[in-house]
């Protein structure tokens, strides 16, 4: 059985913590080759070739393959599709764009975000933001599936799988790119940091979200929030954790005035340890912390940065 | 310019989720039900482009069981001109995939010949995040997905999309398939006026084997079951505690 895996390529570099994880889940379906593609994915291609369990790297470099456009990637992996049983990604962004298209172009069903590897025909699957948990058993010739990446473990590097290039199918020039808009920032990224700090509507401002981000910095997090604090402005749309934002799992996740929301535990309440600070105690997050701190985070956060 | 939205009737967001006890899937039987969240806010920008006099019409479409009306009635008060209501399940419990929902949405798109598709970005009830994508493929179009901002330009929309690394506008040759993100706009409540003259507004209604779509799902649904419970916490009573347990777990 082969599996080929859309490698999570960002301006040319690789995103190597969601690729090697989605590698860990793919491995269990079979011989796995990862697909570089963008307008330079090289350096891509070289780095996926170092992970644990790769055993083949495509890569497809053409200006029409910048930006993961959906239109141009989907017909590449398209082309490329007769060889393989199994198409997958990590479930990011791009990859929801793209794998959907490629499904509904070789007439199967998507597995999208899917939790778990039963064998090669089943996966588990949330639903109802992560209120349950479904078993699903594809009766199609291929799967395509994506993976969500918290639930996985990153593959190992020490690999050094051959390189072969590929070229892009005709692109059929649907859509044009135009800008991106890109926090540069130090900290780690959301999705693979060990300890995430988020913040939620109890912060009230954009100012005072600063409290949230120097707990973050002392303890080498990345920051996250709740929509509503999104929402308000308060913190950018891609801090935000839960159902339709991101799905972390880190050792810790420090709630800071969220009151827990459903939505909102959908993409965060499989973190190894979680802690909430909250002035509410019957608020819903208290339920899924393993240390609740009933307190106004205005003196909370200030005084547990200083301490820790 | 036609605006065509296909709007999805699931479990209300605010209602908790229970799984049924033999597994076989979530209890939805006399369950508070509402127009899926994001479809919401797909009607309220379709109406807007309505308002703005860069659309004439807007038709909205949903596709399962008959009670699906309730939703195109809810999108009709919004102020969508039509509504089309495919019956393709006769059971709440069954959900009709994103492949067959895309391909019957195929079938609409070519009888009415939208300028524009304008979906959600996920059911929240599967959370699959997918119909739009695949309706997309099915018909040739352009793509935007996760739209927070959407600006029809002549015979190409630009679409801001909200993407892991924080947004990314792209400009789709129309026809397109957009879908939405929640923070597009706010939808408005339909008034009690709008809900009266939303009854004589025309709804048809077709069947799934009238597109001659075949609706059997691919994914067979092996068991639903309950997420893993986490362990029950504590409460800590100062800042000090908290650093302490913190510590003692080896979590700082
Ligand atoms: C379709 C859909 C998708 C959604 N997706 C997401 C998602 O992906 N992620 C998400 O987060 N939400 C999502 N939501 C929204 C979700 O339902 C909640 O509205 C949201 O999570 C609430 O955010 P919050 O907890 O910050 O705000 P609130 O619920 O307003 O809670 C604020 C909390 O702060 C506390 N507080 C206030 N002041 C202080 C203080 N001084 N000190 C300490 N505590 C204080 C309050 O006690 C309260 O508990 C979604 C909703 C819908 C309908
Ligand atoms: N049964 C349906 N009827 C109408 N629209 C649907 C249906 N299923 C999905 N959609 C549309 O497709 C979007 C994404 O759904 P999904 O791919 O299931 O997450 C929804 O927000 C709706 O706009």
């Amino acid at each position: 059985m082969a599996v080929l895996l859309l490698a999570e390529v960002n301006n040319g570099e690789l995103a190597m913590d969601a690729t090697a994880k989605a590698v860990t889940a793919a491995k269990a379906l079979g011989d796995v080759t990862v697909l570089a593609a963008g307008a330079s994915a090289a350096a891509a291609g070289e780095a996926a070739a170092k992970i644990d369990g790769v055993s083949k790297v495509l890569v497809a470099e053409d200006a029409t393959l910048g930006h993961r456009l959906a239109e141009s990637t989907a017909a590449l992996i398209v082309s490329l599709a007769g060889d393989y049983e199994h198409i997958v990604a990590p479930a990011t962004t791009d990859a929801k764009n793209v794998m959907p298209r490629v499904a509904a172009l070789l007439d199967v069903m998507v597995i999208s975000d899917a939790s778990g590897v039963v064998d090669a025909d089943t996966f588990e699957r949330p639903i109802y933001a992560g209120n349950a948990v479904q078993t699903v058993k594809s009766s199609d010739a291929k799967k395509v599936v994506t993976f969500r990446t918290s639930t996985f473990d990153a593959a190992g590097e020490g690999g050094s799988a051959p390189v072969e290039t590929v070229s892009a199918a005709a692109d059929p020039g649907l859509s044009e790119w135009v800008e991106d808009k890109v926090a540069e920032s130090d900290r780690p990224e959301l999705t693979s940091a060990g300890v995430v700090v988020s913040g939620g509507r109890g912060v009230g401002s954009e100012d005072d979200f600063a409290l949230i981000e120097k707990l973050a910095d002392k303890l080498g997090a990345a920051v996250g929030a709740s929509r509503a604090a999104v929402d308000s402005g308060y913190a950018p749309n891609d801090w935000q954790v839960g159902q339709t934002g991101k799905v972390v799992a880190p050792d810790l996740y420090i709630a800071v005035g969220i009151s827990g929301a459903i939505q909102h535990l959908a993409g965060m309440k499989d973190s190894k340890i979680i802690v909430a600070i909250n002035k509410d105690e019957e608020a819903p997050i208290f339920q899924v912390a393993d240390f609740g701190l009933v307190a106004d985070l205005f003196d909370a956060v200030p005084a547990l940065t200083e301490k820790l | 310019m036609k605006v065509l939205v296909p709007v999805k009737r699931v479990i209300d967001y605010n209602v908790k989720v229970r799984v049924k006890a033999d597994g076989s899937g979530v209890d939805l039987a006399n369950v508070k039900m509402s127009m899926n969240p994001f479809d919401e806010i797909a009607v309220e920008e379709a109406i807007r482009l309505k308002e703005a006099g860069k659309a004439d019409e807007v038709v909205v479409v949903s596709i399962g069981v008959k009670q699906s009306q309730e939703t195109l009635r809810t999108a009709l008060a919004m102020g969508a001109d039509r509504a089309i209501l495919v019956v393709a399940a006769d059971d709440v419990h069954n959900d009709i995939e994103p492949l067959a929902v895309a391909k019957i949405l195929a079938k609409v798109v070519e009888e009415e010949q939208p300028d524009l598709v304008l979906a959600g970005k996920q059911a929240i009830d599967n959370d699959m995040n997918a119909t739009g994508q695949m309706l997309s493929a099915l018909l040739g179009w352009s793509q935007g997905t996760f739209a927070s901002e959407l600006d029809i330009d002549g015979d190409k929309a630009v679409v801001t999309r909200e993407v892991d690394g924080g947004l990314q506008t792209i400009k789709v040759a129309m026809p397109s398939i957009v879908t939405v993100d929640l923070r597009l706009n706010e939808p408005r409540y339909a008034s009690l006026p709008n809900i009266m003259k939303a009854k004589k507004k025309p709804l048809d209604e077709k069947t799934a084997a009238d597109y001659g779509v075949d609706v059997t799902p691919r994914l067979e649904i092996v068991s639903t079951a309950e997420p893993a419970a986490r362990a029950a916490g504590i409460i800590v009573g100062s800042v000090d505690e908290l650093v302490e347990k913190l510590k003692e777990a080896g979590a700082v």
